[in-house]
């Protein structure tokens, strides 16, 4: 296997000036480096993503609030979701993934190193094309700047007639350039885990994460290829006379939705799979037991992979389907809770009888069991259709997706990012940081997406800049506003442990957590080249069996 | 395998968590039942019994109430599951927790058991083949619901950001504020709406009345209502359709038999020329306001903004944004941004006496 690795050269040991050390940062094809350029480049627009979900609090704090204009208010909730989810979500994923997987197979880089460089920049400059339009949005001519059309720029509204300018150029051309970083990473991650694996990782052997990843590759393939072909048919339309959705030409709105939500729904689990990973690595470490039902978790996540690419249209509950295209969506949407709930089980078959730590990593991974399953069951109500033509498009709608990807995606991340800092830095998160990080998020994010269900089932719809008084909306909104900001204070706590940790944590030592995954089995950082010596596995957890040569996994399996 | 004695150990754990389940199922109903009474004391609004408010837990008309039953079906259900799943894993968190332990001692090392995990599989899936035949049936009745002869036939043509309705059969048009009448078993009057666009996608939500549907253009789309009380029922636009999305709001008026009767009859003739307000109507006729408004029986024939032919009849102005009053009126011919800010009615810069004599000539529109 080595033949096919690119060796990095070792031991330039002495001081350098700062600009070859940014140098070294543009240009390196290391997939670790590359992986925390994803993650520290997620992290910035995760703060600016932030800030705009503040700006759209404050504005609706109370009935008739003057805070911002209708315009800026719509062009935060724009950016605030095209830069979540393409900007802060799947770049720290990918992240994760560029480091851990290579790590967790034995291997000494991905499968294509500078595919990988380029796929991350491409990714990156997608996001500084997003926010150049707040300066060059209307700097040549037109109306508006930044793009103001929501984040799934449903047709007609993207188009010419009803966005003039260059708003939502920018949009879609930030959405199709990180697009295809998306398709390049997730070829790499595919071809990494297919061929680099190390001696004795057979495919059922590899570790939970890594099989996670690779249906998540997979299913970015399948996904952002239609989202990639509707943003050029969108770009016919706007510059070369196109009709594909242009409804004043007799072209189709609904062709749109389709498009994207046909990415969309598939998306929503290409964020969730990697987080499902982190769970089965750090449930299952934290619980000192294996995994429960390793098989099934493998054959739920594939499930789950084909399931949930049929299920998107019940995004489009309220277009007016036809009874049996409602009916079939229903069934879908419901049948892909029955994998998912497998998981949930499976992880209290694995926190069953064991010795459960609680350290952060462990209460984020808690707060995520609980948190997945409320999403997972308001889920579950709208994919009841009539139900849905009720709560879909109000409020109810997003609390219940705020649910997965803060209660759920964030909560993972934040596991994560406690769980492999050490192995990252080399240095411990502080324990008291995070546990005032973790029940500040926990308080803040229950304040406001407990309590932002009601005024959907109130009757109050999403993407209003301002609502009626007397509609009992008032108070409702001010709990959800006053929880943001104590979500904006823990994060405040996270970002200062992160930078406190890397100049005065505590030493981490190459396995801080007792683990059994290969990664831990190497140096805190791993050195350039990962492994001296490419390792070589007889079971799931190689380490468990070093640790224990008397009663190795490799027996049971 | 060495390890199937831990299997069957947890197993007995299993069954012994079987019997808390009951008690957690007692729970689970309580928790709705405080739910459901929380709902209902929101929903009771003390502002009189003509006004409704916009709660899906009250439903006033037939949609809207199977919406509400299977909802409440969904909501048991899902309830259990959580109060269920909830149990577990909080019972297991606790029990489990790590105690003080040498760093060598490690728990039985458990991989899996496959009745276990058949059980968890199988029973999801039963809980699922009702979930769906039950919300297939409220699908079928509200979705496939056969046109009664009889029925009142509205066009709604969602707009950038006013509502247009059209009742074909009647002749009328008006805008912002639908009329309908109201239901009874033993006259049954349920209304058909034909949504359509004009420019944006739109979506149609009274949530007391109905569940949501989307006006998009070059795409037709249908729902139905038969309301059984009477009164002002609210809404507003639910798909956002561009910069003044907020108050593009709706407001449903479900008259009696008669009451109905009297508003076509009153909807159905043209404007009544009022000498006294001849130079606010040449203010009118002589700017662009004529262009996007239409007054029946002048030459004003505009389609681009609302019909104002009976715009004393209505409540609001502005699709809802403002009350009809003397003064909003003015302010909205002056500055229509003052009030809407995005709105598409331009501010026709009129001198103060034109101002005047226009709002006038409008107050005479009955």
């Amino acid at each position: 296997m080595s033949s096919n690795v690119i060796t990095v050269p070792v031991g330039q040991t002495e001081a350098r000036p700062w600009v070859d050390e940014l140098h070294q940062w543009l240009t390196t094809v290391d997939h670790k480096r590359l992986g925390i350029l994803y993650i520290v480049s997620a992290l910035l627009f995760l703060v600016i993503g932030g800030v705009e979900a503040l700006i759209i609090r404050t504005q609706l704090m109370h009935s008739h609030n003057n805070f911002v204009s209708p315009q800026v208010f719509n062009q935060m909730f724009t950016m605030h979701g095209t830069t979540m989810i393409f900007f802060v979500a799947m770049p720290v994923l990918f992240g994760f993934a560029n480091y851990l997987v290579p790590l967790m197979i034995g291997a000494r880089d991905m499968a294509f190193p500078r595919l990988n460089a380029f796929s991350f920049w491409l990714s990156f400059l997608g996001g500084l094309l997003l926010y150049f339009s707040f300066l060059g949005g209307s700097g040549l001519y037109g109306a508006g700047s930044a793009p103001d059309v929501g984040w799934w720029s449903y047709a007609p509204l993207g188009a010419r007639a009803f966005s003039p300018g260059h708003s939502s150029d920018y949009w879609t051309l930030a959405l199709l350039v990180s697009g295809f970083g998306s398709i390049g990473t997730a070829t790499n991650i595919i071809a990494t885990i297919l061929c680099l694996r190390c001696p004795g990782m057979k495919l059922n052997r590899m570790p939970l994460l890594v099989w996670m990843n690779l249906v998540m590759a997979e299913m970015v393939l399948l996904a952002i290829t239609p989202l990639s072909a509707a943003q050029i048919m969108l770009l016919i339309d706007r510059y070369l006379g196109g009709h594909f959705f242009d409804t004043q030409a007799g072209g189709s709105a609904v062709l749109w939705m389709h498009f994207f939500w046909i990415f969309g729904h598939p998306e929503v689990y290409v964020l969730i799979i990697p987080c499902f990973a982190f769970m089965s690595e750090i449930i299952s470490v934290f619980s000192r037991k294996p995994i429960f039902g390793y098989p099934v978790m493998v054959a739920a996540t594939v499930c789950i992979a084909f399931v949930s690419m049929s299920v998107w249209a019940h995004h489009m509950f309220t277009i007016g389907m036809n009874s049996y295209a409602n009916s079939f969506f229903t069934l879908t949407t419901m049948a892909v809770g029955i994998p998912t709930g497998i998981k949930i089980f499976n992880w209290i078959g694995t926190m069953w009888g064991g010795m459960i730590q609680f350290k952060t990593p462990m209460l984020f991974s808690i707060g995520f069991l609980f948190q997945f399953l409320i999403a997972g069951l308001t889920g579950i109500m709208m994919a009841a259709s009539p139900f849905d033509w009720q709560l879909g498009l109000s409020y109810f709608v997003v609390a219940h997706f705020h649910y997965v990807i803060v209660g759920g995606i964030l909560f993972a991340l934040f596991a994560a990012f406690y769980y492999w800092y050490p192995k990252i830095t080399g240095r411990m998160l502080s324990e008291r940081l995070g546990r005032w990080h973790f029940w500040l998020f926990l308080i803040g994010f229950h304040l406001t997406f407990d309590v932002m269900h009601i005024p959907g089932l109130l009757g109050m719809p999403r993407r209003i800049y301002t609502y009626e008084p007397g509609r009992g909306w008032d108070t409702l909104n001010l709990i959800i506003t006053i929880g943001a900001f104590v979500q904006a204070i823990a994060i405040l706590v996270f970002v200062a442990n992160l930078i406190i940790s890397y100049f005065k944590g505590a030493e981490a030592g190459n396995d801080p957590w007792d683990a059994w995954t290969l990664e831990w089995s190497i140096s805190s950082p791993p050195p350039a080249y990962n492994f001296a010596t490419v390792p070589s596995v007889a079971s799931r957890r190689p380490l468990w069996d070093l640790k224990h040569p008397e009663d190795p996994d490799s027996r049971y399996e | 395998m060495a390890r199937v004695s831990e299997v069957k150990n947890g197993r007995r754990k299993m069954s012994l968590l079987k019997t808390i389940s009951s008690t957690l199922r007692f729970l689970a109903q309580t928790t709705l039942l405080l739910f459901w009474s929380a709902m209902s004391v929101w929903a009771s609004e003390p502002t009189g019994s003509s006004s409704h408010g916009t709660n899906i837990f009250a439903p006033a008309s037939t949609p809207a109430k199977s919406i509400a039953d299977l909802s409440i079906f969904v909501l048991v259900i899902t309830g259990i599951i959580f109060v269920v799943v909830f149990g577990l894993l909080t019972y297991s968190v606790v029990k489990f927790r790590g105690r003080a332990m040498g760093a060598s001692r490690e728990p039985a090392q458990v991989y899996g058991s496959t009745q276990i995990e058949l059980a968890w599989t199988i029973i999801p899936i039963l809980i699922v083949v009702v979930l769906f035949l039950a919300t297939a049936r409220v699908i079928h009745a509200i979705q496939d619901a056969p046109e009664p002869a009889g029925a009142i036939e509205i066009t709604a043509i969602g707009h950038q950001y006013w509502w247009e309705f059209r009742y074909p059969k009647l002749g009328i048009v008006t805008a912002n504020e639908l009329h309908i009448p109201v239901s009874g078993p033993d006259h049954p009057a349920p209304t058909f709406l034909q949504l359509l666009s004009a420019d944006t996608d739109h979506s149609f939500w009274v949530p007391e009345l109905a569940g949501k549907t989307d006006l998009i253009p070059n795409h037709p789309n249908r729902m139905w209502m038969d309301p059984q009380r009477t009164g002002i029922f609210v809404g507003q636009c639910a798909q956002y359709c561009g910069v003044q999305h907020a108050k593009m709001l709706l407001r449903v008026s479900v008259d009696g038999p008669e009451e109905f009767a009297a508003w076509v009859s009153a909807q159905q003739k043209p404007v009544i020329e009022d000498a006294s307000a001849i130079a606010g109507r040449r203010v009118f006729e002589n700017n662009a306001c004529m262009n996007c408004h239409a007054l029946g029986g002048t030459p004003a024939d505009g389609r681009f903004g609302p019909d104002l032919t009976h715009l004393m009849s209505r409540a609001t102005i502005a699709a809802g944004a403002a009350e009809n009053t003397h003064d909003n009126l003015r302010l909205w011919i002056q500055n229509p941004s003052a009030i809407k800010p995005g709105s598409l009615m331009p501010a026709m810069k009129l001198s103060d006496a034109d101002l005047d004599a226009v709002v006038s000539y409008m107050e005479t529109l009955h």
